[in-house]
């Protein structure tokens, strides 16, 4: 049994395995909803239409308009209301349309979202999940392309998770939900009807929630990437064969909880590693692995960390998005330069 | 179908009985005045004497260095008061910062409510206990949680209803804009208190909005704007139960604007005199929330000596109680950082709690 299919009392998974990652969220939402009455959904045209992106297809027919509703269109009043029902002991899963749409929702996010269990002790946790489709490669226009993930992996008190296979899709969003912590749940728009499933390496999981995993086991470097990038790392590590490289490639699915020691213990095997994301490089997510990996492997280290990450430039127009993206030659290019002659 | 059958067409409500009163509504020395009960009279003067003197203690303690800063609610008792004594024990107050009186006046203990200011933590009470939301300092932002909470309560069929209170510049944030939108769509059991002090720290209100009063905003988003003298107790008292049954009873939510005054600085630390004429506290010095009061009590020969003084010694004993407690050192433990920020620590914060406790060590060693 895989991490997905055995989340949080999943029940009758086998006869409806959801075939693409859309499918997957919206099966994780429709068994949140029937197996527990405090998750309600909410969002921006989530209700008749199904979401722009129909990741709450049928939720409203099935469940009512009181557990799937549209709400009037306003971000912070969208997560701010969202944060009044958890204080009552609901279990909100909110929608934000796209990444750049959820800046409005970023001061409710961070004043509050963040810090309530917090400053109250703990007395008053909010288990609240905001799912935010985010990264580029869909031929976007502006506003529609943003990885968005350092504004909130900086904030202490969120989780930050994001899945790429069809399994974590479900699987990670059954514990975000299950959660009692704030989750902000970043959905690769671009994996949304990807089919592609990978089976963890690892035993299955209940609540893989700071765990990372290993999708390819390698020996002389190691990728370290997450979400929409994973397809693009495992690519890179396929042609590297023509290069003579065996690379691994670890997905974090988990931006916090950071899982430190299996990223550390991998490259340690290995000696060598890049960190790929989408996101612009500068104050990045890569940043925060680079120095962590460097600090605690630096003596098995056989050359400095390298990142392949998107330009510090605003999100291109989608007629050049494609000179932005990670691709495989960008990472095989880095990975060539992790002076093999000295190794 | 023309367009006229469309849905898009035609205004869903009446405006007309939105609209509030033309001036600040008062019961004070009014003739309608002689049908308030001598009790809640009674309570209402015992509750403002208090809060006037839990405003003053507050001040003093800053002075002290036991409060890193206050910002008082003197002038504006009347709106504090009768906020918390609206509301019945399973309803919520959602306060904001200069509301601790109101918090106080729910039943929470002065010293949990003044924790944020002491310092010592953010929130000094379990909010379950008195069903008092953490003090709110982003302006308005509040607003929204009420809503969410009074949604929630209505899904869940409890009767709930919330009291969020926030002040005339947290109006023009977006998050006022968005609470009521909200509220008025899903017919939330809210109420919205604005005390229209007449600053937002040195900003009058002139410069916050154009709009004829706040309380007309209500109109805008299909709710009733009422508009209340905020000195006058017995009128807040009336139109804030009045707007909480509303709500209760299934007629969504309102909007409430009190006018009043800050008759303090912003804070301890601001200096009026750079923005406000004296005159104008002179003025709203004679306009006095128990004053009023104390006025239709003494006409009404409610007003004996007995009450006075008891009220006065209460009042006392409650700041004796509130001076001696602050003036001992509140227990720090710095581990406490760690202890809440998620339901279990990552691995980074254990670590970080580690050379915390480490470095701690060290300190008591040398
Ligand atoms: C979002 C936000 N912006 C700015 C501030 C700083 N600030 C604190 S109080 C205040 C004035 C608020 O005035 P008002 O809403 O009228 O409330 P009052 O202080 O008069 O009770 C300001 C600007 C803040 N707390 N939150
Ligand atoms: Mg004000």
């Amino acid at each position: 049994m895989t991490t997905a299919t055995h989340a949080a009392g999943r029940t009758g998974a086998a006869a409806r395995k959801p075939a693409t990652m859309a499918q997957a969220l919206n099966q994780a939402l429709r068994d949140a909803l029937a197996n527990d009455p405090a998750v309600h959904v909410l969002g921006e045209d989530v209700g008749t239409l199904g979401g722009v992106f129909r990741i709450t297809d049928g939720l409203t027919k099935e469940f009512g308009e009181d557990r799937c509703t549209d709400t009037p269109l306003a971000e912070a009043g969208i997560l701010g209301t969202a944060v009044g029902m958890a204080m009552y002991g609901l279990r909100p899963v909110v929608e934000m349309q796209f990444d750049a749409f959820a800046y409005p929702a970023f001061e409710q996010l961070v004043s509050h979202v963040a810090r309530m269990r917090n400053r109250t002790r703990g007395t008053m946790p909010l288990p609240l999940t905001i799912r935010i489709p985010y990264g580029g490669g869909i031929g976007g226009v502006e506003h529609h392309s943003d990885s968005s993930e350092a504004y909130y992996l900086h904030t202490p008190g969120l989780h930050v998770v994001t899945p790429a296979t069809v399994e974590d899709a479900y699987g990670l969003l059954r514990a975000a939900i299950a959660s009692d912590d704030p989750v902000v749940f970043l959905e690769p728009k671009r994996l949304y009807w990807s089919k592609a499933q990978w089976s963890p390496q690892e035993p299955s999981e209940v609540a893989p929630i700071g765990r990372a995993v290993v999708r390819r086991p390698g020996r002389t470097a190691t990728l370290v990437t997450y979400g929409p990038s994973l397809p693009v790392c495992l690519e890179a590590a396929e042609a590297a064969k023509e290069e003579g490289w065996d690379l691994g490639v670890v997905d974090l699915r988990s931006l916090v909880p950071f899982d430190e020691e299996t990223v550390a213990a991998v490259v340690r095997g290995t000696g060598r590693a890049v960190v790929v994301h989408e996101s612009s490089g500068f104050g990045g997510a890569g940043a925060e692995i680079a120095a962590r990996i460097t600090e605690r492997c630096f003596h098995h280290l056989e050359a400095p960390v390298l990142r392949v990450a998107g330009f510090d430039i605003p999100y291109p127009p989608p007629m050049l998005e494609r000179h932005h993206l990670p691709g495989v030659d960008r990472i095989l290019d880095a990975v060539g330069r992790l002076q093999w002659e000295e190794g | 179908m023309t367009v006229l059958d469309t849905p898009a067409w035609r205004p869903r409500t009446d405006a007309a009985p939105l609209l509030p009163d033309p001036e600040p509504y008062r019961l004070l020395g009014t003739p309608e005045a002689a049908e308030l009960d001598p009790a809640l009279l009674r309570a209402l003067y015992g509750q403002l004497v208090r809060g006037r003197r839990y405003n003053a203690q507050a001040t003093a303690l800053t002075k002290q260095g036991r409060l890193a800063v206050y910002p008082s609610s003197t002038g504006q008792e009347a709106c504090e008061v009768a906020a918390a004594l609206a509301l019945k024990p399973q309803d919520w107050l959602f306060p904001s910062y200069r509301d601790t009186l109101a918090v106080v006046a729910r039943g929470v203990d002065p010293v949990e409510a003044l924790t944020l200011l002491r310092g010592d933590w953010h929130t000094g009470y379990d909010p379950h206990t008195h069903r008092v939301a953490p003090l709110s300092t982003p302006l308005a932002t509040q607003l929204p949680h009420a809503v969410g909470l009074a949604h929630a309560a209505r899904l869940s069929g409890d009767d709930v209803v919330a009291l969020a209170m926030v002040g005339d510049g947290g109006t023009s944030e977006g998050d006022f804009h968005e609470a009521m939108n909200f509220a008025a769509v899903w017919q939330s059991p809210v109420v919205f208190l604005v005390q229209n002090n007449g600053f937002a720290i040195s900003v009058p209100l002139a410069k916050q909005t154009a709009a004829p009063t706040i309380a007309h905003k209500a109109v805008g988003y299909g709710m009733p704007g009422r508009l209340v003298d905020g000195n006058d107790a017995a009128a807040m008292h009336q139109v804030l139960t009045e707007a909480v049954e509303r709500a209760r009873t299934g007629g969504g939510p309102t909007l409430v604007e009190a006018v009043t005054y800050r008759i303090e600085a912003h804070t301890n630390a601001d200096d009026a005199t750079r923005y406000r004429d004296d005159t104008e506290v002179a003025a709203w010095r004679e306009h006095d929330p128990i004053a009023l009061l104390e006025r239709e009590l003494t006409s009404r020969g409610l007003l004996d000596d007995a009450l006075r003084t008891g009220t006065a010694a209460d009042a006392e004993e409650m700041a004796a109680s509130l001076r001696e407690r602050m003036h001992s050192d509140p227990h720090l433990d710095p581990m406490d950082l760690f202890a809440h920020v998620y339901a279990e620590p990552t691995q980074q914060l254990r670590e970080q709690q580690a050379q915390l406790q480490a470095e701690l060590e060290a300190e008591r060693q040398s």
